[in-house]
């Protein structure tokens, strides 16, 4: 077995020229000052399957961490997921947020933006600016961004179907600034596969949609070489109902998916591959939770390396956002959720995330208020700065249990991914309704264990209260909808007519001809085209998605 | 009594969160009752008209998004317009204590929060809607 001096000399030391570790005190509160890394070395014990299955930070398979000095050297990004009402209430949280110390910004859309429409579109109506903020053209992005540097702050985007009209609208933004879009850092969410599985914010059917998110695997890497163009999302998944195995085994093929169709492309694996992000759920189940993010790294390694022949090491690296689930929040005894957030956030960083959301205690009631989401911050901030979880990497390896877990989640997860492969694959087994068959089960099955008293929810099926306690919560100002209808009418009045009509004609006609939209895209951005607009060209070409319903 | 509960379990607007509206329309169902979910995205027109063609005694909505004072007004207006009244309108999802009471000044029936037992729904249901048949002189 490899020395650890060695990954030490080498590995680790290579990391820190990068990014060398943190000023403060990797030292526990006795003074005992612990190693960068622990293996069955500093125990004495033999481990056959070390590098195999464990490896070294930074290494493949990278079970023990994507980078070489992990948390030593920087913390995970504390990007809190924000939006509400108009484009100036969020500017206005966003900036709160980074003045109290949050390291990048994550833009929440409320769901007529998320499915395509205008804030004055007739089905908008009672919606707009609701659970995110309304963002119907470049007018409302220049102001979200207003005052905030775009070359420091890396900023994540929860859009999917519309995600590169979004996207564009960004990068438009960018360039009136006299941005460079080579410094430019962040993530779209891109991510259609798993809306036709969990979240349903689908606009077009599943091959065009693909093609969609393959013009962004295809353009980015040239023109925004810094940007994640998706972070695939096991989230969703899970919050509709899966389990963690479920979540990382549809995850993953999602994943694989997406690989294989840039392939067919024609597309470079080693240009594409490493810009590919991740995003989970982090649940209450805390080894479980641990034991899924390792378990991912570990698949995705192995398969990108071996079954797709990716080289390059960044092709290898599972990088991934995590969020605490807002699922398990309670209505009930919502002060209880402070709790729920920290452990499962605390299982994030052990299983080694690069980035976290933390939910606010009230999301069960409401969208958070500003001091919730600053309690959701300070959790995050306790945990990496008063624990000392992040003196060692990978804390919780050689754990008889979290290796063993590990092992049986990636087994379990692979004949999952198995199953898909042998339909034909994900946008096979969504047409044959099987992620909803699969998850109606799933969602079924743990809502009547709850009901039998098998799982136990304090608060809510046990140590029940009488009398309610009441949180103060968040409400959207219905005005929004007015302030959004009126700025779109003077876009629509101000805008140089004749270049909006070109540049969506020029849309329609690459969606025609099976060209990059990409471009054409930021054309209708940069000539202030609205959301809708840009949505209802690709509708027509495009065809729209009808969802079974199934029970 | 042999006629069966039938219940529309609908999920309005462009909210794709359908995880609650399955799972209830499930356990209704277990509980013996014909369930007819409509899928998503409905408009409140949508859902009163497949009410109204399916004859159903209630119909539960799912709404998370925030605008479930718009869709329960908007359903409720529909109801009386088409004289059916008397279809009993309950629902659920992410809805604040202070909106309940407006929900109810509105003629909605129950308000089932999250945490809320499927167990609740069913029993509620069977208390409520045999009021209504005998209103109609049906049992």
């Amino acid at each position: 077995m490899r020395k650890k001096h060695d990954w030490l000399r080498e590995t680790y030391r290579k990391s820190l020229e990068k990014m060398p570790e943190r000023p403060v005190a990797h030292r526990t509160l006795s003074e005992i000052a612990p190693e960068p890394l622990y293996t069955p070395e500093d125990i004495g014990v033999l481990d056959p399957e070390y590098e195999e299955k464990r490896g070294f930070p930074g290494e493949y398979p990278y079970t023990r961490g994507v980078y070489g000095s992990m948390y030593r050297s920087k913390l995970w990004t504390m990007r809190m997921f924000a939006g509400f009402g108009t484009a100036e209430q969020t500017n206005e949280r966003f900036k709160k947020l980074l003045k109290a110390g949050q390291t990048g910004l994550s833009v929440a859309f409320d769901l007529p933006t998320l499915m395509g429409y205008d804030s004055d579109h007739p089905l908008s109506k009672g919606e707009v600016g609701k659970c995110g903020v309304a963002v119907s053209s470049l007018a409302d992005m220049e102001i979200l961004f207003e005052g905030i540097n775009l070359e420091e702050v890396t900023t994540s985007m929860t859009i999917n179907s519309p995600a590169n009209a979004i996207w564009a609208m960004y990068l438009a933004v960018a360039k009136k600034k006299g941005y460079d879009w080579k410094k430019l850092g962040g993530t779209i969410q891109n991510d259609i596969l798993k809306e036709f599985i969990a979240q349903k914010e689908f606009i077009f059917p599943p091959e065009p949609s693909v093609k969609l998110v393959i013009d962004t695997f295809e353009w980015g890497p040239k023109n925004v070489p810094k940007w994640n163009f998706i972070s695939v999302s096991g989230y969703h998944i899970r919050e509709a109902g899966s389990t963690a195995v479920q979540e990382l085994a549809w995850t993953l093929a999602d994943g694989f998916e997406y690989v294989e169709a840039a392939l067919k492309r024609g597309l470079d694996i080693d240009e594409f591959a490493p810009r590919i992000s991740f995003f989970f759920d982090v649940h209450n189940d805390f080894f479980e939770e641990i034991a899924k993010f390792r378990a991912a790294r570990r698949i995705w390694a192995k398969e990108m390396r071996h079954r797709y022949g990716a080289k390059r090491p960044e092709s290898w690296m599972l990088r991934t956002h995590a969020q605490t689930a807002g699922v398990s929040l309670t209505a009930q005894q919502p002060l209880n959720n402070i709790a729920r957030v920290a452990i499962q956030a605390l299982a994030a960083v052990l299983g080694g995330t690069n980035s976290l959301h933390t939910d606010a205690y009230d999301e069960a009631l409401a969208l958070p208020t500003e001091e919730s989401a600053t309690i959701a911050l300070r959790t995050q901030q306790i945990i990496a700065y008063e624990t000392g979880v992040t003196h060692t990497i990978d804390p919780l390896a050689g754990s008889y249990y979290v290796e063993w877990l590990t092992d049986e989640m990636e087994r379990q997860a692979m004949a999952i991914i198995e199953e898909i492969r042998r339909m034909g694959g994900v946008v096979r087994a969504i047409e044959e309704g099987y992620f909803l068959r699969e998850l109606a089960e799933a969602s079924y099955r743990y809502q009547q264990e709850v009901e039998r008293k098998e799982r136990i929810i304090v608060g809510v099926n046990a140590f029940t209260d009488e009398i309610p306690l009441k949180v103060p919560i968040q409400l959207v100002d219905p005005e929004v909808e007015r302030v959004q209808a009126e700025r779109l009418a003077r876009v629509r009045r101000e805008r140089d007519p004749k270049r909006a009509e070109e540049a969506l004609k020029a849309l329609r006609q690459a969606a025609v001809e099976g060209q990059n939209t990409m471009p054409y895209f930021v054309d209708c951005a940069l000539a202030y085209c609205t959301l809708g607009e840009m949505m209802d060209v690709l509708r027509e070409v495009y065809g729209t998605y009808q969802e079974p319903a199934y029970v | 009594m042999d006629r069966r509960i039938r219940v529309l379990i609908a999920k309005p607007g462009l909210d794709g969160h359908d995880r609650g509206a399955k799972v209830v329309a499930r356990a209704l169902r277990d509980a013996g009752m014909e369930v007819i979910y409509t899928g998503l995205r409905q408009t409140p027109e949508m859902i009163v008209s497949a009410a109204i063609q399916e004859d159903v005694d209630a119909i539960g909505l799912s709404i998370l998004s925030g605008a479930h004072m718009h869709y329960f007004r908007e359903v409720k207006r529909l109801l009386e317009e088409q004289g059916a009244s008397d279809i009993l309108l309950f629902g659920g999802g992410i809805i604040p204590d202070e909106d309940v009471p407006k929900l109810k000044a509105l003629g909605v029936a129950a308000v089932f929060g999250p945490g809320t037992s499927t167990q609740e729904i069913v029993d509620f249901l069977k208390a409520k809607v045999p009021e209504r048949w005998r209103a109609q002189g049906l049992s």
